[in-house]
């Protein structure tokens, strides 16, 4: 028998409808818990380095509908590439959390990020550069385990057609699945579970 | 470099597509998920500090409740281990839980089940593991409910659970039931799981060790992460 871990990672069970209690409790209406303050509704938190984005989108199901009670979160490099994350081990912008969290509108179902733009971080071989990225974990009703995808951005083409990552994909139409477009002063980046445009989703 | 962890069971976990919990026919993923062996990207994550937790923060007894005040229903402590799959610890992660309150409803907008909010229980809280992964908190056993999928679908009672690991990695969203439930074998969320023992390990026991005499019971459940590897692979090995 091939070597067991000594014990099974908890199973996953769905986020479910009331995901916003426990994550985004002001969002939710429980006024004054936790001082007001949702987590991760604030990634810059004073003069952090590089080009302040905006990244918005909806989650849409196999029927077209936007999921209105999805939660996204994302996870991503500061401007020079470094997580801030003991993980990292290196310094990182001080006025950058690198992690984000937001509810979909409850009536349209439109997430908004404020953030930065990455800087390029090293693939596993810790000399192949990766493209700019961002990490998206997205829960809600409905979804048994969360999904886990990456926003690319358009306007660096050059360094996306030399990811390790995205040039693994091999139908490569779905490649831009992950790339958020340039849309007036914002990304923007929808999100599909089902369907000729799903999005790529990975297992991480 | 960053190290990698274990890969998830997905036999384990529940499928996608499990009909018979019916929200998730359309919202579940038809295309082959693309492996991705960590980067750096998922081999780190954020880390919240013990000073951002407010004294009552793992209280949902009085979190919401007036001054004087506390919510209604069976007092209990909920407490347990954030592990990994190697039964180590896992230190200084948030941990984050939400519930429905004794007669089963939820303080939001979109729960309209005929019990009613009880004013002294919003029904949300957060701790963070200790150095040996301890957590505990105190709150009331919340109610089943009916929902809508089936005519006659209940909840088991249950607590939902956030939690963060030391790299994103690890990121899980579950649900605590509680021993003795017979809502528990016949719920289609539940029973998106396959395997009965994955369901089991989602059963906090009745602790009586730990139950305050006179006060509340205690319910103990650990909460287990991937394993992170323990050989660093570095360039040399990985590389060529």
């Amino acid at each position: 028998m091939p070597y067991a871990p000594k014990l099974k990672e908890s199973a996953s069970q769905t986020a479910g409808p009331y995901v916003h209690i426990g994550c985004v409790p002001t969002f939710a209406g429980l006024e004054g818990m936790y001082g007001g303050n949702d987590l991760g509704k604030t990634m810059i938190t004073g003069a952090a380095q590089g080009e302040r984005i905006t990244i918005q989108g909806t989650v849409f199901d196999g029927a077209g509908n936007p999921l209105k009670d999805a939660m996204l979160e994302i996870w991503q490099a500061d401007a020079n590439g470094v997580y801030n994350s003991p993980e990292d081990g290196r310094p990182c912008d001080p006025h950058f959390t690198g992690w984000g969290r937001q509810p979909a509108d409850g009536e349209t179902g439109e997430y908004r990020f404020e953030t930065i733009k990455p800087g390029v971080t090293l693939f596993r071989d810790g000399k192949t550069p990766q493209a700019p990225h961002i990490h998206v974990w997205v829960v809600a009703r409905g979804i048994n385990l969360g999904l886990n995808t990456r926003i690319y951005f358009e306007d660096e083409a050059e360094a996306n057609a030399k990811d390790p990552i995205l040039s693994r994909i091999e139908a490569q139409n779905r490649v831009q699945t992950l790339i958020a477009k340039k849309s007036g002063s914002a990304y923007r980046f929808d999100i599909y579970l089902q369907g000729d445009n799903e999005t790529v989703f990975f297992d991480v | 470099m960053s190290q990698g962890y274990y890969p998830r069971d997905l036999d384990w976990h529940p499928d996608a597509y499990t009909p018979q919990y019916k929200t998730s026919i359309l919202r579940s993923p038809q295309k082959a998920r693309i492996g991705l062996e960590g980067t750096i990207t998922e081999n780190t994550g954020p880390v919240f500090g013990h000073n951002m937790l407010g004294e009552f923060d793992n209280n949902l007894i009085i979190n919401y409740a007036q001054p004087g005040e506390s919510a209604q229903g069976e007092r209990i402590m909920v407490h347990g281990y954030l592990l990994d799959e190697e039964a180590r610890p896992v230190r200084g992660a948030l941990i984050e839980f939400w519930q429905a309150n004794a007669g089963g409803r939820y303080r939001h907008k979109k729960d309209q089940y005929l019990a009613p909010l009880d004013p002294n229980f919003g029904g949300c809280g957060r701790t963070i593991s200790g150095d040996d992964g301890y957590f505990q908190f105190f709150t009331i056993k919340p109610g089943p409910y009916p929902w809508p999928n089936g005519v006659n679908d209940w909840r088991p009672a249950h607590i939902h659970f956030s939690v963060f690991g030391a790299a994103f990695a690890q990121r899980l969203i579950t649900q605590m039931y509680f021993e003795g439930d017979p809502h528990i074998a016949i719920c289609p969320i539940v029973n998106t799981i396959k395997d009965p023992d994955a369901i089991d390990r989602l059963t906090a026991r009745l602790d009586m060790h730990n139950t305050r005499p006179m006060d509340m019971r205690a319910y103990r459940w650990d909460i287990v992460l991937r394993g992170k590897r323990s050989v660093k692979f570095d360039n040399r090995l990985e590389g060529n």
